[in-house]
């Protein structure tokens, strides 16, 4: 009943390629044993199915008590949901274009997708994170990871919208993010796939060793208005750098990365980045690192990334080229940066409530290593150092480790805590999360997950007052758990009440796109400042209508600019004429309503483009490029009203070469 | 007239300086659509709704029904209201002053006849913005009319509006009361 059989197994070190079948059936071999070992299996351990019913049932028209926002992953999307009654309330669009509300679509939101590679109309976004004051969430703004190209976009939680994204310069897979410091100082990124610092350096792939490198970014947020940029980034050790999290409490100064691939392998990582006993953990000091940088100790190196935001309050968002950026060398630069060595690809790096203790999930680790902050210290004053890599200090892993929990099942991932002195595990192979103490290291219950789970979220569970009601599983695969769609089921989440000493299954429920990280913070947090409308006196886009009588048809050459008004139940103009082929038309559509959640919409027929869809008191710009003559009927895509099927309009388009007057009217018919 | 009488005079005359910072009456509209509930304030010099985009909205609602749209400026009644209460207030005040019975008298009566020929104003508007639709509105009910109450709750078709007295009425009623009472103490 121990697993130290399966720990002590040799590592494999002369392995080849041709080999690969017996690798595979040693590794079944292993999965097998170790859940053969892996000693009392979990169980599903569900409340009476009426008391779990009352649990997550909340009455029409009552509110759920928790906002959840779960990564869309390949999606690209922010999905929200209410907790416990899991229903869900929206999906924001952020990485990826979306049709349904015009977003990367529309003039306004196009701009967004720019990067240094082109316009890019998706992405995977796997972890996102709420602002933060004092190591609470705070409800202003929450952050997401773009994981292919690698950027950072920041959600405003007053509407629920994209307001920015920002690439991340000589970065490949930015996967350790997008966690923010404990007041939101920073949000940082990390390339998972080491590449040549050096912008589009074309070299032999197997020169990695030599000419790759991995990148930290550390983004500082502005504590106004929430906007980011690229203050400096880390120069390390070409391992691949996986996922992060900020410390808190004694270590708010530090954020921790996660490392596999130390074996630097850049083919047939499964087998060749599994070998290394021990990985590390980066421990990065981002205050000392910021003052160094602030000393002028960082070096400014050349580099292309796109910087995408709003000037103003609407309008149009901007692109902005920047072609540098300050870089720290741990070769030129010490004293900041250290490695703990960490048993076995860590996935995962948490960090308890305190703040003192760093949990890492070895993803083939037999046991859950725990890493002390003030013995990481301690070590670091000692000097106890193994050896140094490109600069950075390995401490001994006996100097910092406090405890190992075992038995944690196989494949541990991603650990939360309740505040209560508990961290619970998410473990992927034998598909099931353990609750474990904080302070005797051992398992104390343990749940079944349907099935494999990845990341795991409890209520405000990251943060330095978690509030221990619900974790939700986010899990891999739903194979039988709901009504069958054809080959492809959605990704499954699962509910446990953790309010007791035993899990409990409340909920099952499939979920958009694949959900990695997720966050959950109080309603109260965010509702009171969910905006209702966009003002209309504050509409400072610069083509807004802000009475709708100023509706009007403008031309400029080709160019023809409607400036249209939508109201209850109508367009102005609703009638244009005059307009050729050829021309480049753009519909500035303003929602006129200044009340909540009275949306209009536009479709027309024939337009190579999404709808746009307004909210209420905002202005969005529809372009268009009229190929054919003819009559172009419009209408208003939103069930706004009563009248909404007479909301409706016509366009004629004419020959280019013909003199039909530009005219545009409304109501006389 | 007693001090003390004098005192409660002048106080009766001051208890109209709040008419100008409060609204006086309240139109509550409910529907289906508007859980939260529109509606507009009245007060002596302005008409605004209970949130501040409500006048938008209700003005949006009634071009359905073809009611002419409440704009502040249509209203003489709030250029005049704010000159006859200062008049009131000073009347008032010269009463407390001069300790005159009979001046006091003519405060109450004309205060009286004030507020019976606002509730006739206030109906006749209602009357007229009910009744008097546009030819060319698009939902027609035969035999419909929107006057809102004068007092009191109706139902309009999917809206319920109330019309009740609002904070300002409360210190415009303690004025009365006080000034009755002033005059019944005087008598005997």
């Amino acid at each position: 009943m121990n697993l130290t059989l399966t720990q002590k197994t040799k590592p494999m070190k002369t392995i080849k390629l041709n080999n690969l079948s017996r690798i595979l059936t040693g590794a079944g071999i292993l999965i097998v044993s170790a859940f053969i070992l892996t000693g009392c299996p979990s169980n599903q351990n569900m409340l009476d199915t009426s008391d779990a019913a009352q649990k997550v049932y909340v009455a029409p028209g009552d509110y759920d008590s928790y906002y959840a926002f779960l990564s869309g992953g390949y999606s690209g999307q922010l999905s929200v949901w209410g907790l416990p009654s899991a229903r869900m309330l929206k999906v924001i669009p952020v990485f990826s274009q979306d049709p349904e509300t015009g977003y990367g679509y529309t003039e306004e939101t196009k701009p967004l997708f720019n990067t240094s590679y082109g316009f890019i109309p998706w992405d995977d976004s796997h972890h996102p994170h709420i602002s933060q004051t004092n190591g609470n969430s705070d409800g202003r703004w929450i952050f997401i990871n773009a994981n292919n190209t690698p950027r950072i976009a920041r959600i405003d939680l007053t509407t629920f919208e994209t307001k920015e994204i920002i690439e991340l310069p000589n970065t490949g897979g930015n996967h350790a993010s997008s966690f923010v410091t404990n007041n939101s100082e920073y949000v940082i990124g990390a390339t998972r796939f080491s590449i040549p610092y050096e912008k589009d350096l074309d070299v032999a792939i197997n020169s990695y060793s030599e000419s790759f490198r991995g990148a930290l970014t550390f983004l500082k947020v502005n504590p106004e208005s929430g906007r980011m940029n690229v203050d400096f980034q880390i120069i390390v050790p070409p391992f691949n750098y996986d996922l992060g999290r900020a410390g808190k409490g004694v270590s708010a100064d530090w954020v921790f990365f996660t490392t596999y691939n130390t074996e630097q392998a850049h083919t047939m990582l499964e087998v060749n980045a599994s070998r290394n006993d021990k990985d590390f953990v980066a421990a990065v000091n981002w205050r000392k690192a910021a003052e160094l940088v602030a000393e002028g100790k960082g070096k400014t190196m050349s580099a292309e990334y796109y910087h995408n935001y709003y000037e103003g309050k609407q309008g149009f968002a901007v692109s902005k080229v920047n072609n540098e950026v300050t870089v720290l060398d741990t070769r030129e630069v010490e004293n900041f940066i250290y490695y703990l060595p960490t048993p076995k690809s860590p996935h995962g790096v948490d960090v308890d409530p305190s703040g003192e203790l760093l949990v890492a999930g070895g993803k083939l680790a037999t046991v859950i290593p725990v890493h002390s902050f003030s013995r990481m210290i301690k070590a670091i004053e000692n000097e106890e150092f193994d050896e140094f890599i490109d600069g950075i200090p390995v401490l001994k892993y006996d100097s910092t480790i406090i405890g190992e929990v075992e038995n944690p099942g196989l494949g541990p991932l991603h650990t939360e805590f309740d505040g209560k002195g508990y961290a619970y595990t998410s473990v992927y192979i034998s598909s099931e999360i353990v609750k474990w103490s904080l302070e005797t290291f051992e398992v104390v219950d343990r749940i079944d997950s349907y099935y494999s789970i990845g990341h795991l979220m409890i209520t405000a569970g990251d943060n330095v007052n978690p509030e221990a009601r619900y974790l939700l599983g986010l899990t891999k695969t739903a194979k039988d758990r709901y009504l069958p769609t054809g080959p492809k089921q959605n990704h499954p989440a699962q509910l446990y009440d953790i309010s007791g000493d035993k899990m409990q299954l409340l909920y099952d429920f499939p979920t958009i796109g694949e959900p990695h990280y997720a966050q959950a913070i109080a309603a109260e947090k965010i509702m009171p400042n969910s905006k209702q409308i966009y003002e209309m006196e504050e509409n400072d886009h610069p083509y807004a209508l802000t009475r709708i009588t100023e509706n009007r048809v403008v031309r400029e050459g080709n160019v023809v600019r409607v400036y249209m008004g939508a109201t209850r139940s109508h367009f102005r103009p609703d009638n244009i004429e005059g307009i050729k082929v050829g021309d480049t038309v753009f519909i500035h559509l303003t929602n006129m309503e200044q009340e909540w959640d009275v949306v209009h919409g536009i479709a027309i027929k024939g337009v190579p483009n999404s709808e746009v869809l307004v909210v209420p008191g905002q202005t969005k710009t529809l372009k268009w490029t009229p190929t054919r003559t003819g009559i172009y009927p419009f209408y208003c895509t939103a069930f706004c009203s009563a009248l909404h099927q007479e909301m409706q309009g016509y366009i004629r388009v004419s020959a280019a070469n013909s003199n039909v007057p530009l005219t545009w009217v409304t109501g006389t018919n | 007239m007693k001090k003390n009488s004098r005192l409660a005079m002048g106080l009766a005359a001051l208890l109209l300086i709040p008419l100008y910072f409060m609204p006086f009456w309240s139109i509550k509209m409910s529907a289906p659509q508007y859980p939260g509930g529109i509606g507009m304030y009245i007060s002596i010099d302005d008409v605004t709704g209970h949130n501040k985009h409500d006048l938008k909205s209700i003005n949006t609602l009634n071009h359905y029904i073809g009611m002419a749209e409440i704009n502040k400026e249509d209203f003489k009644e709030f250029e005049v209201m704010p000159y006859v209460f200062l008049v009131m207030i000073f009347l008032g005040l010269l009463a407390a002053f001069t300790g005159s019975y009979r001046l006091t008298f003519t405060w109450l009566i004309l205060m009286v006849l004030i507020g019976i020929i606002g509730f006739i104003d206030f109906y006749m508007w209602g009357y007229d913005y009910g009744h008097n639709l546009s030819p060319d509105a698009p939902i027609k009910v035969p035999g419909m009319s929107y006057q809102p109450p004068l007092f009191g709750c109706k139902q309009l078709l999917n809206i319920n509006a109330c019309s009740i007295p609002h904070t300002g009425s409360i210190f415009l009623g303690l004025s009365l009361i006080l000034a009755s009472v002033v005059l019944w103490k005087e008598k005997k």
